[in-house]
């Protein structure tokens, strides 16, 4: 478009204003686990790699993480089926109460968080003191299950945007081939809406692996997800090296997800799926 | 379909098939029922029954609730200036974290969708995606380290100017709650903006607009829905936050975290306390509702 030169150059100005606010808080994190100093203070006194070995063999931070990874595959799981099931209803189908699902669905993440966290400690009341223990650490079913709550709708988000776009010709030809309403989901639909499905659960996982607000308020007290044990370790200051480490190394792997998506869609503009 | 009802062997999943086949109502039944049932329960209901909650008292010696109608948790909020006061300052940072993000982020996604030459569009727009999966609690941590008072990085960079950073407080909370849902302002403004067809700015253009009147005259009003529905986002994130002003906000209340120290003393005053934010966002979204921002959505 025609932009005039100042214009132009007031615009580039805010946007590097923008990213510096967005990525100097990282940068600290990342430079600051290499710092030689038991407690904070900006700038750094010395380098080190001390912590990095501390931490990566730190029992608590590795079972914590491990944990997590299990609590957020479960949750995916049981939300890759319940969003798809809605997204198949809501996309395919108009019928009486159809705008009532879709605000169903939506609520637990519209929410302030706070509220959906209430909500599903409530709900979950009756099963806050059971634990499974998978691979050696203790997982709860009451966290799965708010996860996989609120995860819901980005499955179906995903989904259901793919499925308008793809439209029902498909299926319809492949039914008028003769093929069942089984052999049309397996041979048909479920291939084309597989990247749909990938791109939510890479939204999902990362969702619940992330999660604290809704977390605190449905782990069992056994139960310590990462989130869980970097807020604990926030309040115990000669963790502080440790969780410096965990932050860096979780800013660092957040990169994955984003070069995931952005291979899975092929469209370099639509990063990370639809919230 | 005669020819699968000719076929000599029909097995029990054709039969099935062909069933579901003949009965859309049937097919929907099926998808709906799990998850409707799971929502409605696990969630929708719990939803309801807090509400129930913050109608009625707590026991004094078994902090138990007892189910006996009162308004009690509402006048004890409304009539205690201390909570009044925990309202008006969530509102106010919740306000003042979307106004800032709309500053921030408005620029930034015209930038990228108007500005940058199209080949670097993916790569800005994954800039900004990528915080969005850094953990939330290590962008929370990062502003601790960041606003730390006296050795903290911004009180670093403002001390040769004989200033000291705002340390702990609101201000640290606000600038965090920010920073943390900018992505979600930027995101829906660029897809509008993506979605504004480059002929209408020339079109302002020919027409002897300068740049400051097309934005002024037909970015802004065109872009607006869009500010409005990452405004949702903004708000209604940092209304419910309760872990962002435990960490970086020294000994400021917010509406959450009155919720977080209370439920487990008092479930019913933590549920109206809880209600209060609910009716906050109603009441948001039906102002929002009458600019229209949310038909051209």
């Amino acid at each position: 478009m025609t932009l005039s030169r100042p214009a132009k150059w007031a615009f580039g100005l805010m946007a590097m204003v923008c990213l510096a606010f967005i990525y100097v808080p990282l940068v600290v994190v990342v430079i600051n686990s290499f710092n030689a100093s038991q407690v904070f203070s900006w700038p750094p006194q010395g380098f080190t790699t001390e912590w990095w070995h501390a931490a990566l063999t730190n029992p608590g931070a590795r079972s914590a993480a491990l944990s997590s990874v299990l609590i957020a595959g479960a949750a995916t799981l049981f939300a890759l089926v319940m969003g798809s099931l809605v997204a198949f209803a809501l996309g395919r189908y108009s019928f009486f109460g159809r705008q009532t699902v879709s605000l169903l669905i939506i609520l637990p993440l519209a929410l302030p968080g706070i509220v959906t966290a209430l909500a599903l400690r409530t709900a979950f009341k009756p099963w806050l003191g059971t634990s499974w223990e998978w691979f050696g650490v203790a997982v709860g079913p009451t966290v799965i299950a708010a996860h996989a709550t609120f995860c819901i709708v980005v499955i179906y988000n995903n989904v259901i945007a793919r499925l308008r776009r793809m439209g029902t010709s498909p299926e319809e030809a492949s039914m008028d081939l003769g093929a069942g309403v089984f052999t049309t989901f397996r041979l048909v639909t479920f291939p084309l809406i597989r990247p749909a499905l990938v791109a939510g659960a890479v939204l999902a996982f990362g969702l619940s692996f992330d999660e604290i607000v809704v977390t605190l308020f449905t782990a069992p007290a056994d139960v310590t997800t990462l989130p869980i044990w970097i807020f604990q370790s926030l309040f115990r200051p000669n963790q502080g090296p440790v969780v410096n480490v965990v932050a860096a190394l979780l800013v660092l792997i957040s990169v994955i997800p984003v070069y995931l998506s952005q291979k899975l869609s092929g469209d370099p503009g639509h990063a990370g799926g639809r919230m | 379909m005669t020819a699968v009802q000719d076929a000599p062997v029909r097995s029990r999943s054709m039969g099935l098939s062909t069933w579901l086949y003949r009965r859309p109502r049937a097919r929907l039944a099926a998808l709906l029922a799990a998850p409707v049932l799971w929502l409605a329960l696990a969630y929708f209901g719990a939803l309801f029954l807090l509400l129930m909650t913050s109608f009625y008292t707590v026991d004094d010696f078994t902090s138990l609730p007892v189910r006996a109608f009162s308004l009690d948790n509402y006048q004890t909020i409304f009539s205690n200036p201390a909570y009044v006061k925990v309202i008006l300052r969530t509102v106010a940072i919740a306000a003042s974290v979307t106004v800032i993000a709309a500053l921030l982020g408005a620029p930034m996604a015209f930038f990228i969708a108007k500005v940058v030459p199209r080949r670097w569009r993916g790569l800005m727009v994954a800039l900004v995606v990528t915080p969005l999966w850094a953990s939330y609690l290590v962008k929370v941590y990062a502003w601790k380290t960041m606003m730390q008072p006296e050795t903290g990085v911004v009180a670093w960079l403002l001390n040769p100017f004989g200033l000291s950073g705002p340390g702990y407080g609101v201000v640290a909370v606000t600038i965090t709650l920010t920073y943390l849902w900018l992505p979600f302002m930027i995101l829906p403004v660029y897809a509008g903006l993506e979605r504004l067809p480059d002929s209408m700015l020339d079109a302002s253009a020919d027409l002897g607009a300068r740049t400051g009147r097309t934005l002024r005259s037909v970015v802004l009003p065109l872009v607006y829905p869009s500010i409005v529905a990452g405004s949702i986002f903004t708000f209604s994130l940092s209304l419910g936050d309760y872990i962002t002003v435990q960490i970086v906000g020294s000994k400021t209340q917010m509406l959450g975290s009155v919720v977080y120290g209370s439920y487990t003393t008092d479930l019913p005053f933590a549920a109206a306390m809880a209600t209060v934010p609910i009716a906050i966002m109603v009441a948001y979204l039906a102002i929002v509702r009458r600019t229209g921002a949310l038909d051209s959505l």
